[in-house]
């Protein structure tokens, strides 16, 4: 039996933009967010396993970082927005607790 | 009075065609967002998922398009009787594909009917009433007349008599099936409507029947068959 | 009919089973960590959360802050608190000119009705603020835990 075991990932932003143009971004990742305070079925706490940071870097430089707390509901969306600069590649990476690691990137054409 | 002339719109047909709504219509402005958008959707991820299944497990070389086949389940099989899609899917899998089963709430199975659902969206449900599902559909009419758990309630004292009236803070919807399988905020996950129903039993405080069992199944059959002609909005987002 | 006790031992994701749980004091505390003491103004920072709630799993919210997003006078970070979920953090973002605006939309857990506070870092070293009263109720026909 097959098993999805990569982290689902989507990214919603436009494909151009003009010179100075702020675009806005949108991330969703999949990801339980354990809390850490839920109570397990066999008695003790499930452990937090969460989605810890999510970084955007466009062309190599950061322009975006978020630290995620419990707090963030499951399959965490995360939107924002940026200065479309010039042309090039936006890459998307969310890390978390065991070593979670998800990424992404677009390309976004600047006229 | 209104006692008599509930148990006669009961009799005569469910909730009528105009005063039908979707669950959507009972969520808040951010909720119905949530759903209208498909990369503010989580259950997009299941829906992609589900596209990357359907070429892995083989499916695609059989199967073309699922356009409307989400709107027209339940169904009668010819060697199985009903079957839900859920069912199906397990059906082709161990029978013409060899593998195994997938699990009920399963990642992959709730993937692929998300997958699935996803390409009858928009589509009205089509549920036939004919000589075939006839004994299916009023076993699942009179499931949901039927009075049971320790609340000792029915169905329809809720969702065809009380609907758009607070429970705990909620509205009370009418309990269309447009939107399954449904990404729920309190699972803050996937669900089947089996699992949904599931809930509702132990919201009476009633004995939920096993996962697969006919009587979920009859009781789909009856819920999309009284939700007939809506429109599906699969995969959706409900409260 | 079921209590209102019953309905909150089966809702899902922020249980409340340890006992921990932010307190006013705590939030204030981890905004102390951020600004260091000094003071922070009501003003230039819109926080947005619904009015009504469909559940507290996922509910939507947004900061916008009003800034010209220059290298001379930008918004530096947005840090996110509630007062009444176990942990007093929400959210911290880190942005700067490249961003364009001062701007961040997320979905959080809300654990109970509560206030939460969005507090923004601006370049010049000064904090803005605004904060939000959210009710929150618990879902009906939920599943056994």
């Amino acid at each position: 039996m097959s098993t999805v075991s990569t982290a689902r990932t989507i990214v919603r932003m436009p494909a151009t933009a003009k010179r100075g143009e702020v675009i806005e971004i949108r991330t969703l990742v999949g990801h339980v967010m354990e809390t850490g305070f839920r109570r397990a079925a066999a008695g003790g706490l499930v452990p937090r396993d969460i989605v810890r940071n999510f970084v955007c870097s466009y062309n190599g430089a950061e322009v975006f970082r978020a630290e995620l707390h419990p707090a963030i509901a499951a399959n965490p969306l995360v939107s924002f927005t940026v200065v479309a600069a010039e042309s090039g590649s936006l890459e998307f990476r969310w890390s978390g607790d065991n070593g979670f690691a998800a990424s992404a990137s677009a390309s976004l054409v600047v006229t | 009075m209104k006692r008599l002339l509930a148990v006669l719109l009961v009799l005569i047909a469910p909730v009528q065609a105009d005063d039908r709504r979707s669950g959507y219509s009972f969520m808040t402005p951010e909720t119905r967002a949530m759903q209208d958008d498909d990369s503010s959707n989580p259950a997009s991820l299941w829906v992609l998922d589900g596209e990357a299944l359907w070429k892995s497990e083989g499916c695609a070389s059989c199967h073309k398009g699922m356009a409307g086949v989400a709107a027209r389940y339940p169904q009668v099989d010819a060697k199985q009787g009903l079957v839900n899609l859920e069912q199906r899917i397990n059906t082709c899998r161990v029978e013409k594909q060899k593998a195994a089963p997938f699990a009920y709430e399963s990642r992959e199975l709730l993937a692929l009917t998300a997958f699935i659902g996803r390409q009858s969206r928009g589509q009205p449900i089509d549920i036939k009433a004919d000589a075939k599902t006839k004994p299916f559909l009023e076993a699942g009419r009179a499931a949901f007349f039927r009075r049971q758990g320790q609340l000792n309630l029915a169905c329809t004292q809720c969702h065809d008599q009380q609907w758009g009236k607070s429970l705990v803070g909620n509205p009370i919807p009418q309990a269309h099936p447009t939107g399954y399988p449904i990404y729920r905020l309190e699972w803050q996950g996937m669900g089947s409507l089996q699992r949904r129903l599931r809930n509702c039993y132990v919201g009476v405080r009633a004995e939920p029947h096993a996962y697969g069992a006919k009587e979920y199944v009859e009781l789909e059959l009856y819920l999309m068959w009284r939700a007939n002609g809506m429109k599906l909005e699969a995969p959706a987002v409900r409260p | 009919m079921t209590t209102r006790r019953q309905f909150l031992v089966a809702a899902a994701g922020i249980g409340l089973a340890s006992g921990a749980r932010a307190t006013p004091e705590s939030m204030r505390e981890a905004m102390r960590q951020v600004t260091g003491g000094a003071p922070v103004r009501q003003g230039r920072v819109k926080l947005d959360l619904p009015v009504l709630i469909d559940n507290g799993n996922a509910v939507a919210l947004g900061v916008t802050v009003e800034s010209p997003m220059t290298p001379a006078d930008h918004v530096k970070a947005i840090h996110v608190f509630n007062e009444r979920n176990p942990l007093p953090g929400v959210i911290s973002v880190f942005l700067g000119p490249r961003a364009g605006r001062a701007q961040l939309h997320t979905r959080v857990r809300l654990a109970d009705s509560q206030t939460v506070t969005a507090i923004a870092q601006l370049s010049d070293g000064s904090f803005w603020s605004d904060s939000v009263q959210v009710t929150v109720t618990l879902a009906a026909c939920a599943e056994e835990s």
